[in-house]
């Protein structure tokens, strides 16, 4: 109870400082701190059309964060999760591309196609650790640049847009395979989706004897492989669930946001969703207010450079300054509580 | 021939910056994961500091302070708070890239001041060699200097062998009376500098000036050369040059005829390549083959530095 409460206490320190922080950071560039949160608040949340944009931009974030707890729970720094989004986007891309049937099928299959690109990148990962020994980080890294290679490749040249090859993108997908809207932009199955996700992870982690087993192969391989689980099934499982998750972001992203593949498809969600997951302590249960409270962030300072010619940068600038902040008074307050009572082991 | 060879050296200087100071930090046993923002934020405030004080000088002060100042965090985050290095060194990377988008904003496109060009006389007159090496400018012969003086500082003194020894068993080295935190603290900062040296080469020499995300993915790249040359300065500079290598081909190649296609994808091609061969030398394949030649063993294979990413403390 103590440390839950140590936790919270941590949490809105962090949060204070970010916000001064980031007042400082208006000051200096001559801006007003209040107006300029009030632009962010109205940006994101102040109507129907924003509120969408910000759920719309939720939806990969959350998915790509739900995966990232199960790969973060087996000990895996997947930093290819980025590529991992855009492979599902490029395979949701080919099927609303080349595929012609009835939107409802065309939609599923590029979905799942999504789920699939994602998986295999994510599974390709895996195996380069677990049986060529390379580590995740810089796999994961390499299969990012080769993703982002294979997107730019397909926009400039055999998917390019009728006449001219050019960086922004291909031409949009057919209609019939466009996820269906509320209005102009808001997708329920998008939503419905990273609900489900999201859930999902949450009683895979805490309810299963899968999640259970995981977290021991994370917290310590060795001891789990002498009680007999193959920690090798386990990390690859993890990279699949991780990097299928992703991809269904970078399918909803595809057919359901941008409704073309463009080079910046993966949004940036991958790396985002690590710091979401970071802020979240690892748990599922926090991935979704944190990943919406990101999302008003973003979404809104698009606003910023709108409205006071500020760069839209300053969203960034704010998530990492929060998660900084709280990892480090985190790490601040268990300190603290070591050397109170220097015996308690760190759990 | 010549005149590509020294385009590919300059290319590869702020590499080698990046490179030896984090091949120092690891070493000592702490990961700077930080190294794409840091170059990014450090190239940021050296060119905007150059075009405000009009001193290259005061830029690449500027620009050291900068990685520094993140390094010390990193070593703060993990000695003191005993937090995982991957961890704040990542969130480091996202956030000091923003802030250098954020706070550099108005020196996009502004032409500024650089490195001047100064070729070294007599050197630069031998055939070949004063074309390759000596006819550039202070940013790469200091690139010159650093790689040389990270090899001969690790491998010739007495310091460097305690650093390899702070990296490799710090509870030897402390029952030793050497102070391995102490030490950690002072070669993260150090590294930290060095790869600050390397965003201000990038925005003071390299690519003359400002925009966002400038120097994108060089860290990461710079983070894989130094896994890929061992943790030995002279293999790491072989991977800074073999990329530069193929930067300068993929430049080349762009106003090819039949490649006219395709050319925007020339400029991620070095990423990917590199990678790859990173990935090949990786494989545990290769390290069987390291173990049947032994001849080979070191020039093909080595092991990190066994006390990296570990807390140090005592008992």
């Amino acid at each position: 109870m103590r440390a839950a409460w140590a936790k919270a206490g941590s949490k809105s320190i962090a949060i204070v400082l970010a916000l001064l922080f980031t007042a400082l950071l208006l000051l200096a560039s001559g801006a007003s701190p209040i107006e300029s949160f009030r632009l962010i608040w109205q940006g994101s949340v102040g109507d129907g059309a924003k509120l969408a944009d910000t759920l719309m931009a939720w939806v990969p974030l959350v998915l790509a964060a739900s995966g990232l707890v199960v790969t973060f729970a087996a000990g895996l720094w997947n930093i290819g999760v980025e590529g991992q989004v855009v492979m599902g986007a490029i395979a949701a891309a080919f099927v609303a591309r080349e595929f012609h049937a009835a939107p409802a099928l065309i939609i599923t299959v590029a979905l799942a196609a999504g789920v699939i690109g994602g998986l295999l990148w994510g599974l390709l990962a895996g195996m380069l650790r677990v049986f060529g020994k390379v580590n995740e980080i810089f796999g994961g890294l390499g299969l990012d640049f080769v993703a982002t290679g294979m997107v730019v490749y397909l926009v400039i040249g055999p998917w390019k847009r009728a006449g001219i090859a050019s960086t922004s993108g291909t031409d949009p997908f057919p209609r019939e395979a466009w996820l269906p809207t509320i209005g102009d932009k808001l997708s329920p199955i998008a939503v419905i989706l990273a609900v489900l996700a999201v859930v999902g992870v949450y009683f895979l982690m805490r309810g299963t004897f899968f999640g259970l087993r995981l977290k021991a192969v994370g917290a310590n391989a060795a001891s789990a492989h002498i009680i007999g689980l193959s920690t090798r099934r386990y990390l690859l499982t993890a990279m699949a669930i991780g990097g299928g998750l992703a991809g269904l972001g970078g399918a909803v992203q595809a057919i359901g946001f941008q409704h073309k593949l463009v080079p910046a498809i993966s949004g940036g969600y991958g790396f985002l969703g690590i710091l979401v997951v970071l802020l979240a302590g690892y748990r599922a249960a926090l991935i979704a207010p944190i990943a919406f409270f990101f999302m008003m962030i973003s979404v809104g300072s698009t606003q910023l450079s709108l409205r006071l010619g500020l760069n839209s940068s300053l969203g960034g600038v704010v998530q990492g300054t929060l998660v900084l902040l709280t990892v480090l008074v985190g790490g601040w307050q268990a300190q603290r509580a070591r050397r109170r009572e220097p015996t308690e082991v760190e759990s | 021939m010549d005149s590509t060879l020294a385009t590919i050296v300059a290319a590869a200087a702020p590499l080698i910056y990046a490179t030896m100071g984090e091949t120092i930090a690891e070493k000592a046993g702490v990961i700077n994961l930080s190294l794409d923002g840091s170059i990014m934020l450090s190239a940021m405030a050296g060119f905007s500091i150059t075009y405000v004080t009009g001193s290259v000088i005061v830029g690449f002060l500027a620009a050291t302070a900068v990685s520094a100042i993140i390094a010390a965090l990193i070593a703060f985050a993990s000695i003191e708070l005993k937090l995982n290095q991957i961890a704040v060194g990542f969130v480091l990377t996202l956030l000091a890239a923003k802030l250098s988008s954020f706070l550099g904003t108005a020196y996009v496109g502004v032409k500024g001041t650089h490195v001047p060009h100064l070729a070294i006389p007599l050197l630069e007159d031998i055939p070949f060699f004063g074309t390759v090496l000596f006819d550039h400018n202070l940013s790469v012969y200091g690139s010159f200097v650093v790689l040389i003086g990270v090899y001969l500082f690790l491998y010739r003194t007495r310091r460097g062998l305690e650093l390899q020894g702070i990296g490799e068993r710090p509870e030897a080295a402390f029952a030793r009376g050497i102070p391995v935190n102490k030490l950690r603290y002072l070669y993260t900062v150090i590294g930290g500098a060095l790869v600050g040296l390397a965003g201000a080469a990038y925005s003071l020499d390299v690519k003359f000036g400002w925009r966002e995300n400038l120097t994108l993915n060089f860290g990461w790249i710079a983070l894989a050369i130094v896994i890929f040359g061992g943790w030995h300065p002279m293999r790491v500079a072989f991977g800074c040059y073999l990329f530069g290598a193929l930067q300068v081909v993929a430049l080349k190649l762009q106003p090819v005829e039949a490649l006219q296609g395709v050319s925007q994808i020339l400029p991620i091609m070095p990423f990917v390549l590199m990678i790859f061969t990173l990935l090949i030398v990786y494989l545990d394949w290769f390290k069987r083959f390291g173990d049947r030649h032994p001849a080979w063993r070191g020039l093909l294979t080595s092991d990190p530095p066994a006390g990296i990413g570990k807390v140090f403390e005592r008992e």
